[in-house]
C-alpha cells in the first residue's frame, strides 16, 4: 500500500521542528530513520496529517562525550553506533545488541532514539537502553526534561512523550570499574523481533560478589521488563550455579509474557529462564575490567 | 492531481544523472524511481523493509527504498541497479551480476536487483571471504526461488576479488 496524504515538513533548527510539532500537536510525527514509522505509513496504520522530518536538523548525528559517558543525539544511525569504536566500546551491551536488529540496511537508516521513541516491546534497543539505565533527553516548547528509560516506555508502542514533544537524544553512563554485560535473545529467524531476549549488566566487587546488577527482558511484557526478583536475588551473592538457577527461575516467575502465533506464553516464560541464565553464565565467565574513560575519548 | 498548494522539490543525482523533479511528500523513494524515473530495475515487493527487493545504494549506503520519501533523497546521490553495468545495450554484465548468472543464484529475478544492490554496498565496504559473512550479507533480502546457496558461492566467488 501507499502512505496517505501529509504535509511534509523538514525543519532546520529545533526550534522550528518544535513549533511544526506544537501547531500540529496529535496530528504530527515525527520521521528520524523511518524504519518503524515508514512501514506504518505504508499500510496506513498511522495517517498523521503532518510528517516532521528531522534529519535535516543539525548536530544530531554524531555521539558527543559527556562528563558521565555519552550523549547519542536523535540522528545517530544504528549502524554508525555499531561502527563507532567508542561507543562499542564503552557499551559492549549496545554492540552485541545490534547484530540482533533486523539488518544492514536497516540499520543504515534506522537510529537508536527511533527505536527507542517508536517503543516495541519486543525491540532490542529499548531493553538495552533500559538495562544500561539511559535517560532520554526530550525537548517541547516548554523546555527541555530528562526522563529514565524505565519510565520512558510506557506501553507497547507508548512512551511518556508528548504530542508536541521531540526526543533529542539518550544519555548513557560509564559503567562502573568491575561490571560485565551480556546480551541473548531468541527469534525465528535473523534479525526478527525478539521472541524473548535478556540484556544484563553485573558489578562484582574484587572477591566476585555482585554489588550492583541489572536484568531487564524484551517481548515477555508491555514494556522492556525489569526482572527485579531475579535482580535482588543476585545482589550480596556469587554468579555461581545456584545463583544462576535461582535467578533463571525467579525471572520466569516475573515475565508476563502472552502467547502470539509465534510462541506460546509458557515457552516464552521458559526462554527467560533459559536465557537469563546464558546472560548470567557469561558475565560469571567474564574477567570484569574496566576500559580507562581517557582510552576509550580517543577510541 | 498533486497532494499539497506547496510542491516539494527533490533534486537529487541518480545514477550519475542529476533529476530536478517536484514529487508528492507520500512518493516514497521507490515509486519515484519506478514511477517518475522509469528505473524499474528497482523491484517493489513487501513495502514494509522486510524483503528487500527495493534496496537501492542512498550516499553509499544500502537502504530499503520503500522506506525512505523521494523528499528525502534531496541532496542525496542515489544508486540503482541500472547502474552497475555502463552499456545495458552489449549485455555485458559485472563479475557480481556474472557470478550470480553461472551460479544459478537467479530464478525469477524479482529479487535479484535487491540482492545485486546489497551485496554491491557491501563488498565495498570489505571483502566477503567466508560463509557466515556472506549469509549476514544476504539476510536482509528474501528471495523464494532459489534458496540462498547458490547466492553464497556467487558472493564468495567475487568476495575476495579486489577489483571490488
Amino acid at each position: 500500500m501507499k502512505p496517505g496524504r501529509f504535509t511534509y515538513h523538514a525543519p532546520r533548527t529545533v526550534a522550528d521542528a518544535l513549533a511544526v510539532l506544537g501547531e500540529h500537536a496529535g496530528d504530527a510525527k515525527v520521521l528520524a530513520g523511518g524504519q518503524s514509522l515508514m512501514p506504518l505509513l505504508n499500510f496506513r496504520v498511522s495517517e498523521p496529517g503532518h510528517l516532521v522530518d528531522i534529519n535535516r536538523l543539525p548536530d544530531l548525528s554524531e555521539p558527543v562525550r559527556t562528563a558521565t559517558g555519552w550523549h547519542v543525539p536523535a540522528l545517530v544511525r544504528q549502524r554508525a553506533v555499531e561502527r563507532s569504536a567508542a561507543l562499542s566500546g564503552a557499551f559492549p551491551l549496545l554492540e552485541a545488541a545490534l547484530h540482533e536488529v533486523a539488518h544492514p540496511q536497516i540499520r543504515n537508516r534506522g537510529t537508536l532514539c527511533g527505536s527507542l521513541a517508536h517503543a516495541d516491546a519486543a525491540a532490542e534497543l529499548p531493553t538495552v537502553v533500559t538495562a544500561l539505565d539511559g535517560r532520554l533527553r526530550i525537548a517541547s516548547p516548554r523546555g527541555e526534561r530528562t526522563v529514565a528509560a524505565e519510565d520512558f516506555f510506557v506501553f507497547h508502542l507508548t512512551t511518556a512523550l508528548a504530542d508536541d514533544e521531540l526526543l533529542l537524544g539518550v544519555d548513557l553512563d560509564d559503567l562502573p570499574a568491575g561490571t560485565t554485560t551480556s546480551f541473548h535473545e531468541f527469534a525465528g529467524r535473523r534479525g526478527d523481533f525478539a521472541l524473548a531476549a535478556v540484556a544484563g549488566q553485573a558489578t562484582r566487587d574484587a572477591t566476585g560478589v555482585v554489588t550492583r546488577c541489572r536484568l531487564v527482558a524484551a517481548g515477555v511484557g508491555s514494556t522492556p521488563l525489569r526482572l527485579r526478583a531475579a535482580e535482588e536475588g543476585l545482589l550480596g551473592a556469587r554468579l555461581d550455579d545456584s545463583a544462576l538457577a535461582a535467578a533463571a527461575r525467579a525471572a520466569a516467575h516475573e515475565a508476563r509474557p502472552t502467547g502470539d502465533v509465534h510462541a506460546s506464553a509458557g515457552y516464552r516464560r521458559d526462554l527467560v529462564a533459559t536465557l537469563t541464565r546464558r546472560v548470567l553464565a557469561d558475565i560469571a565467565a567474564a574477567v570484569p575490567t574496566s576500559v580507562p574513560t581517557e582510552e576509550l575519548t580517543h577510541a | 492531481m498533486p497532494d499539497q498548494d506547496e510542491p516539494d522539490w527533490v533534486d537529487t543525482v541518480v545514477n550519475g544523472v542529476r533529476h530536478e523533479e517536484v514529487v508528492d511528500a507520500r512518493t516514497t523513494l521507490a515509486d519515484f524511481l519506478r514511477g517518475r524515473l522509469r528505473l524499474t530495475g528497482t523491484h517493489v515487493g513487501c513495502e514494509h523493509g522486510v524483503c528487500g527487493a527495493c534496496t537501492v545504494i542512498v550516499d553509499g549506503a544500502a537502504v530499503r527504498s520503500c522506506l525512505m520519501l523521494a523528499v528525502q533523497a534531496d541532496g542525496a546521490v542515489v544508486e540503482t541497479v541500472e547502474s552497475l553495468t555502463d552499456d545495458s545495450a552489449s549485455g555485458e554484465l559485472t563479475p557480481l551480476q556474472d557470478a550470480f548468472s553461472r551460479h544459478h543464484a537467479v530464478q525469477c529475478g524479482f529479487c535479484t536487483s535487491g540482492f545485486m544492490m546489497s551485496t554491491t554496498a557491501a563488498l565495498r565496504e570489505g571483502p566477503v571471504t567466508d560463509e557466515a559473512q556472506a549469509r549476514e550479507v544476504l539476510s536482509g533480502n528474501i528471495c523464494r526461488c532459489t534458496g540462498y546457496t547458490g547466492m553464497v558461492a556467487a558472493l564468495l566467488e567475487v568476495g575476495s576479488d579486489d577489483q571490488h
